[in-house]
């Protein structure tokens, strides 16, 4: 279907309306399969829920994350602490709250820049294909091989320092932290894009673009790429959720954000030596981070089922 | 395929460690004990000032050699070092790994055989969950049930137990327990997800319904014809997923203080010991290039059309 929307574009600026009405049916079509699948509809309420308390909860709930209370220590919920104390006595609430932005913020981001980097190396070795796109795919291999947390820890232990000093503590950490987990991430959006541009760069309509003189560069963002979104769009959003746990990770091995930034991964670092007289300080964030990757997972499910017609076709 | 991968491996890890700023003699330098000129001599004496070229080839050399070099911290060679925490990694491993595959299959194929029934629904629900939770949530959770709330399992993990013979079988069993669960259960899930899917993929093939027609009872078809087939993706599966089971084993280790090669490699990040963060690094590295050889064999056993001039 998409390939028709594209390929009439192609014929002339004539049926531009036609084509407008039809990928706009074809989205329509997508957001139909995916209601359809009823617990990525929850999982999509439930994110929704939680983004919208991360983002408006702080200018509601307006007390502190680092105000210290020693007499209200380790306290579990209550009507003043809704969320219970840490072993400062600061509020949890608030702490997970603000937590919740970081590590959804730190998610997209990383997975902004995986797509991106994916996208990026996955069209130019499909597109180019020959000497290209075998380094290309030699080089993504090797990425793929490489242990994915040690070497995060190794260069996020190597290089904080320096970018805490440049850039400040939070937006160093911050930087650094999204980086890497994007720049080891992209490996699997590399080898979708590139399979998608092998077989639609064949394609008739892409045929006649390149008949009627497109560039390379209109070929590729015009006609190819658009036709290649769909697996992009559901390996970003699991990647999201991959990411969100490689942030929540180093933070719980102590080397990711620093303790004043109270991430969802940093409290439960906090946490985990508290277990048998404060359970509730690390089963907060804990089940924060798990309802989030749940929902984004299912989200993503329900995606595929939504976008790739071949799986729907199948069943 | 295996060397080239090794090399462009030890070119990245060397890169990092290049690029990094940070000195390794830095806490010498703030030493007023230390005088200037031993510094110096000690620089000297370990190439820290030599171009990077020649110190990768002097690194990847040593490495290749067998000679790791000694750790900053304890003066003990990193060789040394390794070889005794692996073995303790590798049982956890392993352990979890084939936990997980003794769950994996069975369920996959299962589900897969009778999909959209109450039983598929079930376990795709539970391994949907089972690999949203990541593995320092589901530790901590197993420490507050069975060592806290119910105190059944140890949650410190010894390797020196004062007991000798089955009551030592019986108490290294009992610590590893929890830090195998974790693992074996995440692996488990999505591992379940793939067997199924990868099952479902191969049972709708007509030369199926060929074996069911010429008077195959059913299991046999699933058994003989089905299963063997649709286990060649699952076994690449399992190779490209030793990355991420050591992922998982550096957080369970931390968690459950397991005394493997992942707890020495946070030890050794925290306390900026280099040797022995770069060789663990390398380690695993070799590792998951040598799992992905095994794959390619075990594959070539799998699928006779494939052969390996």
């Amino acid at each position: 279907m998409a390939a028709e929307g594209t390929a009439s574009e192609a014929v002339g600026g004539g049926v531009r309306l036609a084509r407008a009405r039809e990928s706009d049916s074809l989205w329509h079509e997508a957001w139909r399969r995916f209601r359809r699948h009823r617990l990525a509809m929850v999982g999509a309420t439930v994110l929704a829920v939680m983004i919208a308390a991360v983002v408006t909860g702080p200018l509601v709930y307006r007390v502190a994350i680092n105000e210290i209370d020693f007499k209200a220590k380790l306290e579990a919920p209550s009507r003043v602490h809704p969320f219970g104390t840490d072993d400062l006595g600061q509020d949890l609430l608030a702490r997970i709250l603000y937590g919740g932005r970081i590590s959804l913020t730190v998610g997209l981001t990383a997975m902004l820049i995986a797509i991106s980097i994916g996208t990026a190396l996955g069209a130019l070795a499909g597109y180019l294909g020959g000497m290209v796109d075998h380094v290309l795919m030699r080089i993504t291999d090797l990425f793929l091989s490489l242990p994915q947390l040690p070497l995060l820890l190794l260069i996020v232990y190597l290089f904080r320092d320096t970018l805490r000093k440049t850039l400040g503590p939070e937006a160093g950490v911050f930087v650094l932290i999204v980086a890497v987990i994007g720049g080891l991430r992209w490996m699997p959006v590399a080898r979708l894009v590139r399979a998608q541009f092998l077989s639609l760069r064949e394609k008739e309509f892409v045929e006649a673009a390149r008949g009627l003189g497109a560039t390379p560069l209109r070929q590729v963002l015009g006609h190819i790429l658009p036709n290649a979104t769909g697996p992009v769009i559901v390996a970003g959003s699991l990647d999201v959720a991959a990411a969100i746990i490689a942030e929540s990770s180093l933070s719980f091995l102590g080397l990711g954000f620093p303790p004043d930034i109270p991430t969802w991964g940093r409290i439960l670092f906090d946490a985990k030596d508290t277990l048998d007289f404060a359970p509730h300080w690390a089963l907060l964030p804990g089940t924060a981070i798990f309802l989030t990757v749940l929902s984004i997972n299912y989200i993503g499910d329900g995606l595929r089922d939504a976008l790739d017609p071949r799986r729907v076709l199948g069943r | 395929m295996a060397v080239p991968a090794l090399v462009g491996i030890s070119l990245v890890l060397f890169t990092v460690l290049a690029l990094a700023p940070g000195d390794p003699f830095e806490e010498l330098a703030t030493n007023p004990n230390v005088p200037a000129e031993v510094r110096q001599n000690l620089r000297v004496q370990f190439g820290l000032d030599d171009p990077v070229p020649v110190r990768y080839v002097r690194w990847l050399t040593s490495m290749v050699r067998g000679d790791w070099g000694f750790s900053f911290v304890s003066r003990v060679s990193v060789d040394a070092l390794i070889l005794q925490r692996l073995p303790t990694t590798l049982f956890v491993l392993g352990s979890a790994q084939l936990l997980g595959l003794l769950i994996a299959l069975p369920v996959g194929i299962f589900s897969a055989v009778r999909p959209y029934s109450l039983f598929d629904q079930v376990a795709t629900t539970l391994a949907f969950i089972g690999f949203s939770l990541p593995t320092f949530f589901t530790g901590l959770l197993f420490i507050l049930l069975f060592s806290i709330y119910l105190d059944w399992l140890p949650f410190i993990y010894r390797s020196d137990i004062d007991a000798s013979g089955l009551r030592w079988m019986w108490e290294s069993l009992k610590q590893g327990l929890m830090p195998i669960a974790v693992l074996g259960l995440f692996q488990g899930a999505s591992l379940t997800r793939f067997t199924r899917s990868a099952v479902l993929d191969v049972i709708r093939l007509d030369y199926v319904t060929t074996a069911r027609a010429k008077g195959l009872s059913e299991g046999a078809t699933i058994v003989k014809h089905v299963v063997r087939n649709a286990l060649i993706p699952v076994v690449t599966l399992v190779a490209l997923q030793v990355p991420a089971v050591f992922t998982g084993a550096v957080i369970t280790e931390q968690i459950f203080r397991v005394p493997g090669i992942g707890s020495l490699l946070i030890g050794a990040i925290l306390s900026n010991d280099t040797p022995v963060v770069m060789a663990i690094t390398f380690v695993f590295s070799c590792l998951v290039v040598l799992f992905n050889l095994i794959a390619d064999v075990i594959y070539g056993w799998l699928d006779p059309r494939i052969s390996y001039r």
